[in-house]
């Protein structure tokens, strides 16, 4: 049973997606996060402990390999999409409030920026992880993300930028989260961004990888 | 063989332009705002900034180009407007180039192939109406730069050779990994690019943007390990940008970029001009140096 778990952590952390996906070429034919998910349902595992026991521990080790560039964004979205595979199985169980989410994290890439593959990535290591997810795109604005949070309360919010031109406004949208929700808690990141940076603007948290963030929102958890 | 492959036959140092994308900005284009778009609406600020690195020294100018595939374009609702934007980018630098050269600028698409974002097809297509926009405003040779991922610079290189009769030229870009490698976000080495690139029909390659010039002579050693033959050019970045009171800022100077070189050119780059944050005053003392060395 727990041999089920441990080849649904591998399938994740190396992107096996389902059986007939042609990568990782070294697992070809195998089944895959998808059947391995479906198949562990049926033999009766719980949703919670495919979650915490497969999917979990095998996002946590890509989260890892990434930040110190054994495994690279090709990997790491390979990873992320065996996961969002096998969670369309546990999806039932997340709703019927069977299984629970830690805590709400949102997201988006700030006004002006419509890079999203590092904004996606760490949505998907935050999901991978046990969390909700709420992923508000690209070119988000200060009132966007002030509502989002109202909405979602308590949640994190993250801001992300590719460029230098467009991190400078999440000073502006760090702020307004502030004003609008006393005590709100802001992470910042993207190639640009640095602590010193965060600093300057107020946030509270940086991390220069997915993995740093997942870590510091799971160290919240009381 | 093209004319700027002459000219690095014959020995010639070459001198490219500086950034662009940071050089707009300063000119107004606001965040959100299309920059292939000024090529219609603010084709004089364009041309200044082409103007301004040849009479900087530089030997070649590229073009406001390089977010002017249509994944980029229809974003802002000018996905129709492929070639003419892409044509009237070249025919600007051309005007300001005179006799000098023009290299038209072709950036990455933001798709990923393997996520299944878009098919190899879809890519080639993109790239070939831009490119033929680039070649019908009078490019001498396609740049396509910033590439990341391995299979989207093929088909790049693929798209350009096979539907314009210009040299074709590659860089990629690259950061130094925690355990001192370089590598693209893709994570590809520049020795893994190089035959790679080579095979697909560049006739030139190397590295843009980076973290600074420094980093790059360490790149340009490695490709000239992997080839002895390839030209090299480098567009390198003024450094990391840094921020400074709701500002940022470019910390390397022209005079440590001219510094470093004699040490590029040691290590095998045939062109080196400048990437983001980098300015004309940049372009006059690599022009300098360059000269003082041949």
């Amino acid at each position: 049973m727990s041999e089920l778990l441990s080849r649904i952590a591998e399938c994740i952390e190396f992107g096996k997606i389902n059986k007939v996906a042609p990568y990782p070429p070294n697992m070809k034919g195998q089944d895959g996060a998808d059947e391995l998910t479906r198949r562990a349902l049926d033999e009766g595992i719980s949703a919670q402990r495919i979650l915490t026991e497969g999917l979990m521990p095998g996002m946590e080790k890509v989260g890892i390999k990434f930040r110190e560039n054994k495994v690279f964004v090709p990997q790491v979205l390979m990873s992320a999409k065996a996961m969002s595979t096998a969670m369309v199985h546990l999806k039932p169980f997340f709703l019927s409030g069977e299984v629970k989410e830690k805590g709400t994290f949102i997201i988006g890439t700030v006004e002006g920026d419509l890079h999203d593959i590092g904004k996606n990535l760490v949505a998907m290591m935050v999901e991978g992880n046990g969390w909700k997810v709420v992923d508000l795109g690209t070119d988000v604005k200060a009132d966007q993300f002030v509502a989002a949070l109202k909405e979602h309360q308590p949640a994190y919010v993250g801001l992300s930028a590719l460029l230098t031109t467009t991190m400078v406004n999440m000073e502006k949208i760090t702020k307004a989260l502030k004003e609008a929700v006393p005590g709100a808690v802001v992470a910042v990141g993207g190639a640009p961004v640095t602590d010193s940076f965060r600093q300057k603007i107020g946030a509270d948290i940086y991390s220069s990888d997915p993995q740093g963030l997942v870590e510091y929102l799971n160290s919240q958890l009381v | 063989m093209g004319k700027i492959l002459e000219k690095i036959k014959q020995g010639k140092m070459l001198v490219s332009d500086g950034a662009w994308g940071t050089f707009l900005q300063q000119k107004g284009l606001k965040p959100g705002e299309c920059p292939e778009e000024w090529n219609h609406t603010h084709a004089d600020e364009v041309f200044d900034i082409a103007k301004s690195y040849i009479d900087a020294g530089a030997d070649m100018i590229e073009t406001n180009s390089f977010g002017g595939t249509i994944f980029k374009l229809k974003r802002f609702g000018l996905g129709d407007k492929v070639f003419e934007l892409n044509k009237a980018a070249a025919e600007i630098s051309r005007k300001a180039a005179g006799n000098k050269f023009v290299l038209g600028s072709v950036g990455p698409t933001g798709k990923i192939l393997m996520m299944g974002d878009v098919t190899e097809e879809e890519l080639y297509d993109a790239f070939k109406e831009q490119v033929k926009g680039l070649e019908a405003g009078g490019s001498d040779a396609i740049m396509i730069e910033t590439m990341s991922d391995l299979d989207e610079a093929r088909i790049a290189i693929q798209a350009a050779k096979e539907n314009t009769t210009l040299e074709v030229f590659c860089t990629m870009t690259f950061e130094k990994t925690v355990t001192g490698e370089f590598r693209s976000m893709m994570g590809v080495s520049p020795s893994d690019m190089v035959q790679v690139l080579i095979d697909a029909g560049a006739e030139l390659i190397g590295a843009n943007c980076g973290n600074g010039i420094a980093g790059m002579v360490g790149i340009v050693e490695e490709i000239r390990m992997a080839n002895p033959d390839i030209p090299i050019l480098v567009h390198a970045n003024a450094g990391m940008p840094v921020y400074d009171d709701g500002e940022t800022i470019f910390p390397e100077k022209p005079d440590e970029m001219a510094a470093l070189i004699p040490k590029i050119i040691n290590a095998g780059a045939d062109i080196i001009g400048g990437c983001c944050g980098t300015t004309p005053e940049h372009i006059k003392r690599i022009r300098n140096a360059a000269d003082h060395i041949k």
